[in-house]
């Protein structure tokens, strides 16, 4: 049996950014998109079975895979390094504590990221409070029209450097209405399907579909401001 | 098909989930209007710029703040 202190000893072993400093959670990538086989592998129903009867080991790999995920998912719906912190962390502790549960259903990663998002969203309540409501706001069919409608060429990103990117990128989603932008971070950015979008957000697929469109209209709008091609004078 | 229309069914579009007659109504209607094919253009890009953004790695300090929770509330079984 591998003890607690493996388990840390190897979760420090990782490289890491220089502390102190706000956690970057975008970085635009020349990588290909990462597709849902691909954030799973093969091994991984293995690994649960092994950190359910007790393997810490086999639970440190997982949380290996899947804290960097895991954090940028709860800095994206808090925004706030604090809160995103703790929701890492206790994420990954009820999941551990409450492994008995998982019947193997879903995929364990799945099965994580809803942990995760109950936590962040907990934190962001709690938060915003008396400050705006998280139900949904009234919509209409004029808020989905367009207004920037420009062409950003081939690849808007590379006019600009990583650190720049990242913050029009950061800046952009940090505007969305919480209930757009949690959709969006499962949907197009944590690859999770549309099914297990909103099972872990407790709401219907219309919700999610519905929800998921306005986001990226209303963040491709944002953006507009940035790429679209009268920038670059 | 008009252009608020195809504005609604954006998402479906990109994502594939469209039946075939909406999929050939909207092909067509992008042949002739040119402000959709950039609504659909910069759309899709921008779903591609933030589905390949990299997670970073965690703080020092957040891992540190990790492992010893861990340490302290993990050092024994799961219920089984």
């Amino acid at each position: 049996m591998i003890q607690a202190e493996t388990v840390c000893a190897n979760l420090l072993r990782h490289g890491c950014s220089a502390a102190g400093t706000l956690p970057l959670t975008l970085m635009s990538s020349p990588e290909p998109k990462h597709l849902p086989s691909t954030i799973v592998r093969e091994d991984e129903g293995a690994l649960v079975s092994l950190a359910k009867s007790g393997d810490l080991g086999a639970f440190d790999e997982l949380v290996n895979r899947y804290e960097r995920r895991i954090f940028r998912l709860a800095m994206n719906i808090t925004q706030n390094r604090e809160d995103a912190e703790d929701a890492t962390q206790d994420a990954f502790l009820k999941s551990f504590q409450h492994l008995a549960e998982f019947q193997g259903e879903s995929r364990f990663y799945t099965w994580l990221v809803r942990i995760a998002v109950n936590e962040a969203l907990m934190r962001l309540r709690r938060r915003r409070r008396n400050v705006t409501s998280l139900d949904e706001p009234v919509q209409t069919e004029e808020d989905l029209m367009p207004r920037e409608i420009e062409d950003w060429g081939p690849t808007p990103e590379q006019r600009y450097q990583v650190t720049e990117l990242h913050s029009i990128l950061n800046n952009a989603i940090a505007e969305l209405d919480p209930i757009f932008r949690t959709v969006f971070v499962l949907r197009d950015m944590e690859q999770l399907s549309t099914e297990e979008a909103a099972d872990a957000l407790g709401i219907s697929v219309p919700a999610v579909k519905s929800r998921l469109l306005r986001a990226r209209l209303k963040l491709r709008e944002r953006l507009s401001r940035y790429f679209g091609q009268r920038q670059q004078a | 098909m008009n252009c608020q229309v195809l504005i609604r069914e954006i998402s479906a579009y990109l994502d594939g989930e469209l039946g075939v007659e909406t999929l050939a109504e909207i092909e067509v209607h992008l042949e002739r209007c040119k402000d959709c094919r950039l609504i659909v253009d910069t759309t899709r890009k921008t779903i591609e710029i933030y589905s390949s953004s990299q997670p970073l790695p965690l703080p020092n300090d957040v891992r540190e703040r990790l492992h010893q929770a861990l340490v302290k509330r993990l050092g024994r079984r799961p219920a089984t």
